[in-house]
């Protein structure tokens, strides 16, 4: 007789036993249905809320930098130019936009071998796991440190080393335009060595778990017929993770364009552009670290110019890496 | 019919030896040799800036140090107390801002978001945000607090500009504790009656509780050494915190601007100011590691 009471019920229909010991079903209340609709309406609200943040973000930044998007238009882009002396007010970013790709890409092709490499070094079980464990957890320390301290630090441990090696470039090599500039100290050279320190870890994660990923399979069937543990690495390993790999060089491109303080502690800040890689440079954030508590009128408009110059190129980079990252997961899915 | 076995023509057992000489060998043993300097170098950054840092903070560490405001330049007293608290207060307003608002945001993608192309744009949204340089973060709250007036410079932008650096962090973190809740979890609650928001809110979301509050704790230890969206927006005081809506000194900035001048005990202050930092992003990072080494489920 029971078994007639139950019938299919959706889920979210609870059933109740009644004092006679009879199923019977209980309809939601009106009030549950109203609660658990404002909840999700609640929850919902805030994770679009999200979506507008990230608008706001960029509306606020491009309403402020309008009055000087009238007064230099894409000019602002190509000449180098800054001059906040009112009344002969000129701002241009190129020195700064080249400071910002060139520290990124110096920094890149520091840390993108090493990267890879501990990646490799960490995948594979050249020590036992206990230790390897302890390894990964001291990579993510790395990027754990605050970016202020990596500052401190190159100020007074990596610039006197970076000023001697560079003596010795400009000495030997000085004919090359990179290294045409005597050191002084603060410049583009130990400000890429401090960022390739700073995305090192990215690398590292990234590479490590898209490599850690991979089906066991591809290995044993590699080592099976007869490769070497290197051959599998280079020849099936890293091509089967390779877009993991690049998707993390991606993201470390766009972390190391929007670093601030480190870059900022220790580049020079000079708003000029030299080829040498020896002398001092800036970048547009450590341009808005150091210019915007005291910016005035039209100061304030070019510093949100670059601002804006630096979220297009960082959302650019990033979402390319978002996408690049995103089809190695449902690869082997 | 299975041919008896023959006898095996004898092998040559040397073809089967490796030979340590050949060039695969060779070649195994030196990239072998390769990745493992390729690991030391990632980890000689981190010893050297931990002992430079250690070697330098702990000179300065003693209870003035905690208790004191800075000294005017040429003194040679004093501490970072003002700094210290100035940091609480900023990233606790951030907590304030961030948490609630990255924990349900995160219950939409977890609860409800299987399936629904909102919650992939939510996602999508997250890991952009979570790629906005924290200068921008800065910048942003520049333009919406301080320029407009609304607040000016003070302790509330400053936490406004972090919270922005703190939400991707809340919501990855959360969205991930609550997807490692089972499904029979949330089954049974339903069976047993419960509604929605009650299997979420007393059955899941306390579930995924330790998880959380690991994933926040990281988010604070992160948001308290940033400096980028703090020197224009909490600013700088020399004094006690004076509430709110008053520039603020924090310790990232205190760092920041002690590094550069050219007076020694400020300097040294400097040092005492990253130790600390270096201290609380090193223990937050243990303590969440052993953390989430029990699980609940």
């Amino acid at each position: 007789m029971a078994l007639a009471v139950i019938k299919y019920y959706p889920l979210f229909r609870s059933m109740t036993v009644t004092p006679q010991g009879q199923y019977a079903s209980r309809l939601r209340s009106r009030t549950e249905k109203g609660i658990d609709g404002v909840f999700f309406s609640l929850t919902a609200g805030f994770a679009i809320s999200i979506g507008v943040l990230l608008l706001s973000i960029g509306l606020v930044v491009t309403i402020n930098a309008l009055p000087a998007i009238q007064a230099f238009g894409l000019k602002f882009l190509i000449t180098s130019e800054w001059n906040p002396v009112s009344g002969r007010e000129a701002y241009g970013a190129l020195p700064m936009i080249y400071g910002t790709l060139v520290s990124a890409i110096l920094a890149l092709l520091i840390a993108v071998p090493l990267g890879v490499g501990t990646a490799i070094f960490l995948s594979e079980n050249f020590i036992p796991l206990a230790f390897r464990t302890v390894l990964v957890f001291m990579v993510e320390l790395l990027a754990a440190i605050p970016s202020v301290v990596y500052g401190l630090w190159g100020i007074f441990v990596l610039i006197p080393i970076t000023k001697e090696i560079g003596r010795w470039l400009h000495n030997t090599l000085g004919w090359i335009p990179f290294f045409s500039t005597m050191p002084r100290g603060p410049g583009m050279l130990p400000a890429a060595l401090v960022l390739a320190i700073m995305i090192l870890p990215i690398i590292t994660a990234i590479s490590r778990d898209s490599l850690a990923s991979l089906p066991p399979e591809l290995r044993q069937a590699s080592l099976g017929l007869g490769a070497t543990r290197w051959g599998t690495i280079f020849r099936v390993l890293i091509p089967a993770a390779f877009s993991g790999i690049v998707g993390a060089v991606m993201l470390a491109l766009g972390r190391a364009m929007g670093e601030t303080m480190a870059v900022t502690m220790i580049i020079g800040n000079a708003n000029q552009l030299n080829l040498s890689i020896l002398a001092p440079a800036n970048t547009i954030s450590s341009l808005l670290a150091n210019q915007f508590a005291e910016a005035k009128d039209l100061q304030v408009a070019a510093l949100m110019y670059a601002a804006l110059v630096l979220v297009i190129m960082t959302l650019i980079v990033n979402i390319l890496a978002e996408y690049i990252v995103g089809q190695i997961q449902a690869k082997y899915d | 019919m299975i041919p008896a076995a023959q006898p095996q023509k004898s092998v040559d057992l040397g073809d089967l030896k490796i030979d340590h000489s050949s060039r695969r060998s060779l070649f195994t043993i030196a990239m072998t040799i390769l990745a493992s300097a390729c690991m030391l170098l990632t980890l000689i950054p981190l010893i050297a800036v931990l002992t430079y840092v250690f070697l330098q903070g702990f000179r300065r560490f003693n209870l003035p140090l905690l208790t004191q405001l800075p000294p005017p330049p040429g003194l040679t007293e004093g501490g970072i107390a003002n700094a210290i608290l100035g940091t609480l207060i900023v990233v606790g307003i951030a907590a304030i801002i961030s948490v609630p608002f990255g924990v349900l945001a995160a219950v939409f993608l977890a609860e409800f978001g299987k399936g629904n192309p909102l919650a992939r744009w939510v996602r999508f949204a997250t890991n952009v945000l979570s790629g906005v340089p924290s200068i921008v973060a800065g910048v942003f709250a520049y333009g919406l607090l301080v320029k407009t007036g609304l607040t000016g410079y003070s302790a509330i932008a400053g936490g406004v500009a972090l919270s922005v650096l703190m939400l991707p962090t809340i919501i990855r973190t959360t969205d991930e504790a609550l997807q490692i809740v089972p499904k029979e979890v949330r089954m049974a609650s339903v069976g047993l009656g419960a509604s929605n928001y009650q299997t979420i809110l007393k059955i899941v979301l306390p579930a995924a509780v330790p998880s959380i509050i690991t994933g926040v704790t990281l988010a604070i230890a992160r948001a308290a050494g940033e400096t980028a969206p703090l020197i224009f927006t909490a600013l700088n005081s020399s004094f006690w915190p004076g509430g709110v809506l008053e520039p603020i000194s924090s310790l990232s900035v205190l760092v920041y601007n002690f590094a550069t001048v050219p007076y020694e005990p400020q300097k040294q202050l400097a040092w005492a100011g990253a130790l600390i930092l270096v201290l609380m992003v090193l223990m937050t990072s243990i303590a969440a590691r052993l953390a989430t080494r029990q699980k609940t489920y």
